[in-house]
């Protein structure tokens, strides 16, 4: 089997003769040249992400105010930094929204506007002590004023990520990005061929302590990411970098609607062709990194699975999703993936980055499980009511307004011979029948399409439903779409009270 | 050619875009309508030879008509080229050419979904 050495990479970059090719270009050398021929052609390959990573932050020192202050809690620009670490050390995460702009600018923004060498205001608060006498304290700093700005992102780089789209019958605002409803359309994430992770997936180069391109400069691999899941291939890193040398052109502040701040950050890692085990993962196509499509319509942490297709297939811009074609778009940039992987090919070919021998190889075993819950929120059978009035369709309105009267409800679900769920009719809706005088029965009256819950959802995603649609009450259906209960506002203030 | 079409309270109630085909013979799509108790706005797809003359049929009726050349503008600075407006445009106004996101402008409605939809806020709708 070929092989080669890290020091004699090393040395060949240094001399600046190394031989450098980005991960897109790989596949087609390995094709041709077959594998032992590829190592010996070939040094380093590089890889490039730029994509929405809301796993990250940075760690600012302020320096010591005089008289010196213990800040407990910090704001900068509005956007609270956790203060909770010794006296003027701040964690300033890229998703935490502001105060006054709400989530149109938050963390990630502050981190994008320090880059971009923009002043911002410092709110702190702190614990009075003998040795730290100062109480609050407000100050202006740009990026160079702070002591250390040290980039520290929990989790980044994912090896690639589950694409998304949605069976809801109304417009999602996810971290996904908009989805359309009815499976409108796909988003994914992920630069595919050139993704580090997917170059190396079961790290024979990424490891601890391995120098790696972040925002524009040099970073290093800390260790595995947080949800570092390689045996289902989703490895992630834990990255660090120093953040005033690092440029706004690959650290991008975004807003997803309705959803909040993240910040798009730009990584790359140049891998070593040592053997032809790197040759051939190197070699890796967007044909040969599958990607499950999740339905977000299901506000569930288990949502199904509705297709699997590749990289290959989101990048052609349309998906089949049994036998349905879908217009799918990414939300990170292979563009500026692509830069970053020719930026590090014309760093390593001009003896500008060093390749790092790991300290430690990456854990090929991880933990992405699910939240140990001890204080279940009960489910929506613990809390409907039971006794549910229905009606048939043909009854006239008079007859449905006796139902509601004497019944418990404003609403009354109306239902097919079967017991399954037609339609629903409400106090309002009779009281309007019955002015205009043009109505005769429920079926002329009722909403067709009507806002359910099912009895084994948690109350949460019912009151998350009634709100959504401005509505007080929703029919408890079965599988089979019987009404069985029925759940209203009232139910669940009347819980909230108890609670408390 | 795509018209904007302003249709103040007081004559929202007539038939104004009947007329117009009726008195123009213009073929044309109703893109976007969106009327309620204040205002209503419109936008219709007119071939270019019919353009003006529909323009003019709609200004004599009192409705104020907008051309809209470039409905949707980009700012280069901000712009990343994700593409997260490439799928949720009704009418394919964005598509990739080399991974760097183009804009066809002409088939812009303005319905706005890109402008929410883009994550580095680069897209602004005008000529409102």
């Amino acid at each position: 089997m070929q092989e080669k050495s890290l020091s004699e990479i090393n040395q060949r970059i240094r001399d600046g003769c190394a031989r450098v090719v980005t991960a897109e270009e790989m596949p087609l050398i390995v094709d041709e040249l077959g594998t032992a021929e590829a190592v010996r052609e070939v040094d380093v390959v590089t890889t490039g992400t730029f994509g929405a990573m809301c796993s990250s932050g940075v760690f600012l020192n302020l320096g010591h105010s005089d008289p010196p202050i213990k800040i407990a809690r910090a704001w900068l620009n509005k956007v609270e930094a956790y203060g909770g670490i010794a006296a003027v050390d701040l964690f300033l995460g890229a998703t935490q929204p502001s105060e006054n702009r709400g989530i149109e600018y938050g963390g990630a923004h502050v981190i994008e506007d320090l880059v971009s060498g923009r002043q911002i205001q410092v709110e702190a608060e702190g614990g009075v002590t003998d040795c730290y006498p100062q109480s609050d304290l407000e100050t202006s700093l740009r990026l160079e004023d702070f002591n250390q700005a040290t980039m520290v992102n929990p989790r980044n780089a994912y090896q690639r990520y589950n694409a998304a789209t949605s069976t809801a019958d109304r417009t999602l605002h996810t971290y996904m990005g908009t989805l359309l409803p009815k499976m409108g359309n796909v988003h994914y994430s992920g630069s595919g061929v050139l993704s580090p992770l997917s170059n190396d997936p079961s790290f024979q180069y990424i490891g601890v302590g391995t120098r790696i391109f972040l925002g524009g400069s040099q970073g290093f691999v800390i260790g595995p990411g947080t949800q570092h899941s390689p045996q289902s291939g989703f490895s992630t890193l834990m990255v660090t970098g120093d953040l005033k040398k690092m440029s706004p052109r690959y650290l991008r502040a975004a807003t997803f609607h309705g959803y909040g701040p993240s910040l798009y950050v730009g990584i790359g890692i140049p891998i070593p062709v040592l053997n032809e085990k790197i040759a051939i993962s190197t070699a890796v196509k967007d044909e040969d990194i599958p990607v499950p499509i999740i339905d977000y319509g299901i506000p569930r942490r288990d949502r199904p699975t509705v297709a699997t297709v590749t990289y290959q297939d989101l990048k052609s811009g349309c998906v089949d999703i049994n036998g349905r074609e879908v217009p799918a778009s990414p939300l990170s940039s292979f563009f500026m993936a692509r830069e970053i992987a020719e930026n590090l090919k014309d760093q390593v070919a001009k003896g500008e980055f060093l390749l790092t021998q790991a300290a430690e190889p990456l854990p090929r075993k991880g933990f992405a499980g699910p939240m140990k819950q001890t204080k279940e929120s009960p489910n929506v059978g613990e809390v409907m009511s039971k006794e549910v009035v229905t009606a048939r369709e043909d009854i006239e309105i008079d007859h449905a307004a006796r139902l509601i009267v004497n019944g418990s409800f404003d609403h009354l679900p109306v239902v097919s011979a079967e017991g399954r769920l037609t339609g629903i009719v409400t106090a309002w809706d009779i009281s309007k029948a019955v002015a205009s005088g043009k109505a005769v029965r429920v079926s002329d009256i009722m909403t067709r399409k009507v806002q359910c819950a099912r009895i084994d959802e948690p109350i949460e995603l019912a009151a998350r439903t009634l709100d959504t649609h401005s509505i007080s009450a929703l029919p408890v259906v079965d599988r089979e779409n019987r009404v069985i209960g029925m759940i209203t506002s009232d139910h669940l203030s009347r819980m909230l009270a108890r609670r408390r | 050619m795509k018209l904007m079409l302003h249709v103040a309270p007081g004559i929202v109630r007539q038939p104004l875009i009947a007329s117009v085909i009726l008195e123009t013979e213009a073929l044309f799509n109703i893109e976007r309508a969106s009327i309620d108790a204040a205002s209503g706005e419109i936008v219709i797809e007119v071939s270019p030879d019919k353009c003006q003359e529909v323009k003019r049929a709609f200004e004599r009726r009192g409705v104020h008509v907008v051309m809209l050349e470039n409905p949707v503008v980009r700012d280069e600075e901000e712009c990343v080229h994700c593409g997260a407006c490439v799928s949720i445009c009704p009418t394919k106004t964005f598509r990739f050419e080399n991974w760097r996101v183009v804009a066809d402008s002409g088939k812009c409605i303005q319905c706005g979904a890109c402008v929410a939809g883009c994550p580095q806020r680069a897209l602004r709708l005008v000529l409102k």
